[in-house]
């Protein structure tokens, strides 16, 4: 549908960023590419700022918990390239005990609540943000709630157990 | 940290008096708690708390299975749940590769469209409120109950819809419907024509809005604007052209574009964008003629909720109803992005799929909570009459905003 297919976008990075970058899949159609904390905001903003791209608008930065693994937490970018009607979705995943990566505020102003969103759900520390605090939870809570570890209902409760349903 | 920077002005260096717009404000409509600094009757600055009905929806949605999604995205926009119930069925139709028939697609659209213009319904006519004008309210709200009367006959309820299925509705629309609708493309047009007359040229209500908050398109894209907003202020990014859902592409509608992103733009775009809607289930009423009347859900009985007599009656619906409201029948492990044009702007649904009962996680991508965050910033300078009507302009929902 786009103006630009995905190998075309893929070359194109590739040719910038030789080996930083590593490619997850295309589900449904929609690029995604793994990269650090050291080359993400690089990235970001040479697909901002590319004239053959134009990855001007940013759709979402939100981060998925995965306890099981050694870097536990994946945050994940979304960018749209309005003019070439393609997106791309590009992850980083970071340790969760030391959750740092460089903050986005510095190419799109929009990413100042989607960050501070991510902070008060997953705990991600944006470095350089201008104004990181929690901003749907109370001030005082101390967990980060959207991480896997934190139950959803009193953990006490025991007429919703699997054993219950044959499981 | 505290969330609430100030609440009283005890400061004796601070020469600025201090005002909690909200949360609770009877101009402000919704829960939205500002903190501004004036001086006389302008801003010097504001900061925004939001929160206050915070119902962790992607928590809860981690430990539901897919239908029990549908009521908690009801709750996001509250004045178009139609558009939100299938944005969340279409991304789940994505994940499993259904491809529903032109005429679930069409019934769709009219159902979208009509959330899209009671919504464009509330906001332009309370902008007229809060601008000292009630008459335009009151005509056109007696419209919306029109519309949701559309909804009564297609799903059951009115407000909080939960309506469709997975692969399509759980019943199709009946006579009555049809003839509601019909009776509401004929009442209607009159009386949106009246209110534009009633607003367009009225010299009260053009001062009260025309400069205010504007905002360029730079701005707008910077802030990740999207919807009415985003379209007031020049960019014609409308999610329904870009990339087609629900088969969009087979109609024939123009994406209205304001010039400068003031609240007159934003008026003027969705009151234009309503009349686009009226366009589009006109062709799609057209469109219907020719599909097969008896199809309303696609052939999916693995993922589509059995009618109760066959639950009843039939072993193969009964194991289906059983497995569907289990979640146990086996999904893809992969992660999908899908967006619908909502009445506010791109609504997004990042779905992480693991193959179990309930998402891995589910993240909405609201349009609300992404397009206020610029009000604090664009109201330094402004006076306060006019934050007033910024904020109604721009439509936020607090259910969107604070999911």
């Amino acid at each position: 549908m786009g103006k630009i297919t995905n190998e075309e976008l893929l070359k194109s990075i590739n040719t910038k960023f030789e080996g930083q970058v590593t490619v997850v899949g295309e589900p449904y159609g929609l690029l995604t590419l793994e990269t650090s904390t050291d080359k993400i905001i690089d990235i970001l903003s040479y697909l901002k700022t590319d004239p053959s791209l134009q990855f001007i608008y940013l759709t979402d930065i939100t981060a998925v918990h995965y306890p099981e693994q050694e870097k536990s937490i994946g945050v994940i970018y979304h960018i749209h390239s309005l003019v070439n009607n393609v997106r791309i979705r590009i992850k980083v995943f970071i340790d969760g005990n030391n959750c740092h990566i460089p903050t986005a505020t510095t190419l799109w102003e929009g990413a100042n609540w989607m960050e501070r969103e991510t902070y008060d759900y997953f705990g991600v520390l944006f470095d350089g943000h201008p104004d990181l605090r929690r901003i749907l939870n109370v001030d005082d809570m101390t967990a980060f709630p959207m991480r896997k570890e934190f139950p959803l209902e009193d953990p006490n409760r025991v007429d919703k157990k699997d054993y219950f349903f044959g499981r | 940290m505290q969330n609430h920077p100030v609440y009283t002005d005890n400061d004796p260096q601070n020469e600025n008096s201090t005002l909690n717009l909200g949360p609770t404000h009877p101009a402000t409509h919704g829960v939205f708690q500002n903190v501004l600094q004036l001086d006389g009757e302008r801003i010097v600055s504001g900061v925004s708390t939001i929160g206050y009905i915070h119902r962790a929806f992607e928590k809860i949605a981690e430990h539901r299975p897919f239908y029990q999604i549908t009521p908690l995205t009801d709750r996001l926009n509250y004045c178009s749940s139609p558009i939100n119930n299938m944005g969340w069925h279409m991304t789940v139709e994505k994940l499993l590769g259904i491809t529903t028939p032109k005429r679930v697609d069409y019934l769709r659209v009219i159902v979208m469209e009509l959330a899209r213009i009671s919504d464009h319904i509330i906001c332009n006519g309370v902008l007229g409120v809060d601008t000292g004008a009630f008459t335009g309210f009151l005509y056109m709200m007696e419209h919306r109950e029109a519309i949701y009367e559309i909804y009564e006959e297609v799903c059951g309820s009115r407000l909080t819809t939960n309506i469709g299925r997975i692969g399509g509705f759980e019943r199709n629309f009946n006579a009555i419907a049809f003839n509601k609708l019909r009776k509401f493309l004929k009442d209607f047009p009159p009386v949106l024509k009246e209110f534009e007359s009633l607003f367009n040229r009225n010299r009260i209500f053009v001062d009260r809005t025309r400069g205010v908050a504007a905002v360029t398109a730079e701005d707008a894209l910077n802030f990740s604007w999207s919807g009415p907003l985003l379209r007031a202020a020049g960019v014609d990014y409308d999610v329904r052209a870009m990339e087609p859902y629900s088969s969009y592409e087979d109609f024939d509608f123009e994406v209205p574009v304001g010039d400068n992103g003031d609240v007159y733009s934003r008026f003027l775009v969705r009151n234009e964008e309503m009349k686009q809607s009226l366009r589009i289930i006109e062709q799609a009423l057209v469109k219907l003629e020719k599909e097969p009347t008896d199809i309303f859900h696609a052939d999916v009985p693995e993922f589509y909720l059995p009618p109760k007599e066959e639950v009843y009656n039939n072993m193969e619906a009964l194991i289906y109803h059983f497995k569907i409201v289990m979640g146990e029948i086996p999904t893809p492990n992969t992660e999908v992005y899908h967006s619908v044009e909502g009445a506010n702007g791109e609504l997004g649904f990042y779905l992480v799929n693991d193959g179990g009962r309930s998402p891995y996680r589910l993240h909405f991508r609201r349009p609300s909570f992404i397009n206020y965050q610029m009000y604090a910033p664009m109201s330094k300078g402004m006076l306060l009459s006019d934050a007033i009507i910024n904020m109604s302009s721009l439509n936020v929902i607090a259910g969107e905003l604070d999911a």
